[in-house]
């Protein structure tokens, strides 16, 4: 049975996490230094055991462990990236037709010295976040908002980054009576009419149209336990067996890891985690995506305005895999 | 709709139809007037000049490339049941002399899912009309991205809707005609960024199915969510148009945006 859950699937390693804790927490008030020193060295011990133990959790991950680990509530959001890697960010908010939405954030920051503009769907981390954030599922005034910013950067020349870390966009009534599929195809059109370079980074869950509304990007980059899917796995397993506890299996079969979406051609770069995921050292994801968007960025200032957008629609222009029968 | 030579039964309103009546009504029940789905070639033939079409792109086939479960058992069905490789028919028409690129989307193929072969049909089918300066024209139907090809569906979005913002760059016009059903992955990026968008009476037209709103916990929904009316009312479309004024309808606006196109102006 595959675990449900992040938090279930490290769930030993979590354990040993907490001991190891405990028994810190001790030896700082031990009295005694004989027992100090003796749980001091029995410490040292669990925590190699530790490494040992992350080491090989992380050396064999599955599929659905990696929609898991994209999904764990600890690991960097948005924001989070926002903050490490940007400076002089300001977040602009409203669609400017009576609508705002909090599932999708943005504004300009300077990146290295030099505007850029950021929009990436931001989740929230306990309930009330969650809900303020609609768990990341944009409704159309989160796409308007994204076009708005599209063309900000447009008039400014600005280089865009987006982050996305959607579950799916919203599908709701009320997303339906305003449009969510218009508002998604025109951010996606809007995006391939920008003429400075625009990079993607997956840094969770890539959900389907969510997620390509704000991701047709001359450079696309995945986090390597990110998903990228153009349905849940459990959305899948719901059509195919009528059993979305199925997931498991439907997410082996999407092939929704990066590793598939670079041997399809559809990503540019993986970006390697560091061992236990983006969550458990963020200061080293962030030193990663950073890394990856300068050098990606400097490649792309090579070309002129014209042959980004052309790049860009020849990047999209080839993706698809079929054959050409012979009659 | 349950056809027994004569006769028929609406798939609607459940009257039952003489078959010849129901053929000379355009496949459109004469009593309730529900618009029964029907094949990409009888849609050409009542919609474009007669023997104008010339089918292209015919040797795209769909492969397997992620190994999925079934698929390839489910696409040779497929096309042994439609004689087809997908649910895309393209290629090049006439509207009253006037030259235009057509995709015609088959329900009845997979559920006029879009994976590689559909999405680079489209993408071909935007790309004509770029290049041989004529506007293009697409019926739509499809319940979403293909799940069988998983990303590369997905990427299917970006590259027909990149196609139309060329066309748009180009000056060329773009129609988008909804019929039952448009949903999903289609309705989210080519189909809604047309120029003009109509749709047939009654057509199922929505983002979510209803699978993936009931995994999410919508429940109460209005009468007529998801149809042509819902979308007209909340300004998604132009306008809804029955099947038996579909050419009128269209020629006038291949005369009006795509006059500046033909030589010596609208014909």
């Amino acid at each position: 049975m595959s675990a449900g859950s992040h938090n279930e699937w490290e769930s030993e390693l979590i354990e040993l996490e907490k001991f190891i804790d405990s028994a810190k927490e001790r030896a700082r008030k031990e009295q005694d230094a004989g027992d100090k020193v003796l749980l001091e060295d029995q410490i040292m011990k669990l925590e190699v055991g530790r490494d040992k133990f992350l080491k090989a959790l992380y050396s064999n991950v599955g599929d659905w462990e990696k929609v898991l680990i994209a999904r764990a509530v600890k690991r960097p959001y948005t924001l989070d990236y926002v903050t490490a890697l940007f400076q002089d960010f300001v977040e602009l908010q409203g669609d400017r037709n009576g609508f705002a939405d909090n599932a999708i954030v943005g504004g300009p920051a300077s990146f290295d010295g030099r505007p850029v503009m950021i929009v990436g769907h931001q989740k929230g981390r306990n309930i009330q976040e969650r809900q303020f954030r609609n768990f990341a599922m944009a409704k159309p005034e989160g796409y308007r908002k994204a076009i708005r910013l599209f063309e900000m950067a447009q008039r400014y020349n600005m280089p865009v980054i987006s982050f996305v870390d959607t579950p799916a966009a919203d599908p709701g009534v009320e997303s339906e009576s305003r449009g969510i599929s218009e508002a998604i195809a025109a951010s996606t059109m809007k995006m391939f009419e920008i003429s400075s370079p625009t990079i993607t980074v997956i840094i969770g869950e890539g959900g389907s149209g969510g997620a390509i509304g704000i991701a047709a990007s001359s450079r696309v980059l995945m986090l390597q336990y990110s998903v990228y899917s153009v349905i849940p796995p459990e959305g899948c397993a719901a059509i195919l067996w009528r059993m979305p506890e199925r997931g498991a299996e439907a997410a082996r079969a999407l092939k929704l890891t990066a590793d598939s979406a670079l041997s399809f051609g559809l990503i540019d770069e993986i970006l390697p985690e560091p061992v236990g995921g983006a969550h458990r050292t963020p200061l080293e994801a962030f030193a990663t995506v950073k890394a990856a968007i300068a050098k990606h960025l400097a490649d792309l200032d090579k070309f002129t305005p014209e042959q980004v957008r052309a790049d860009r629609y020849a990047k999209f222009r080839k993706m698809g895999q079929f054959d050409t029968a012979l009659f | 709709m349950k056809q027994s030579e004569a006769f028929l039964q609406c798939q609607s309103c459940k009257k039952i139809l003489f078959s010849i009546d129901f053929d000379q009504n355009l496949r459109v029940c004469t009593y309730c007037g529900h618009h029964h789905r029907i094949s990409a070639e009888t849609r050409i033939k009542w919609t474009f000049d007669e023997d104008s079409f010339e089918e292209l792109d015919l040797d795209l086939r769909s492969g397997n490339p992620l190994d999925f479960p079934d698929y390839v058992d489910k696409l040779r069905a497929a096309e042994e049941k439609t004689k087809k490789f997908d649910s895309m028919t393209t290629g090049r028409a006439k509207l009253s002399e006037m030259p235009v690129s057509i995709a015609i989307a088959d329900f009845s193929f997979m559920g006029g899912s879009m994976g590689s072969v559909n999405g680079e049909k489209v993408t071909r089918a935007l790309e004509r009309g770029v290049n041989e300066k004529c506007p293009i024209i697409i019926f739509c139907a499809s319940g979403g991205a293909r799940m069988q090809e998983g990303l590369l569906s997905l990427m299917q979005m970006a590259k027909t809707t990149a196609a139309v913002q060329q066309c748009r760059e180009a000056g060329v016009p773009y129609i988008a005609v909804f019929t039952d059903p448009t949903m999903a992955g289609v309705l989210a990026s080519y189909a809604s960024v047309a120029d003009v968008i109509i749709a047939e009476p009654r057509a199922l037209v929505g983002f979510a199915g209803a699978r993936v709103s009931k995994q999410a916990g919508v429940s109460k929904v209005p009468d007529d969510f998801q149809t042509a009316e819902f979308c007209l009312k909340h300004g998604m479309i132009d306008t809804i148009v029955a099947r038996k004024d579909m050419r009128s309808v269209l020629v006038s606006l291949v005369r009006t945006l795509g006059g500046h196109l033909y030589d010596g102006g609208s014909k």
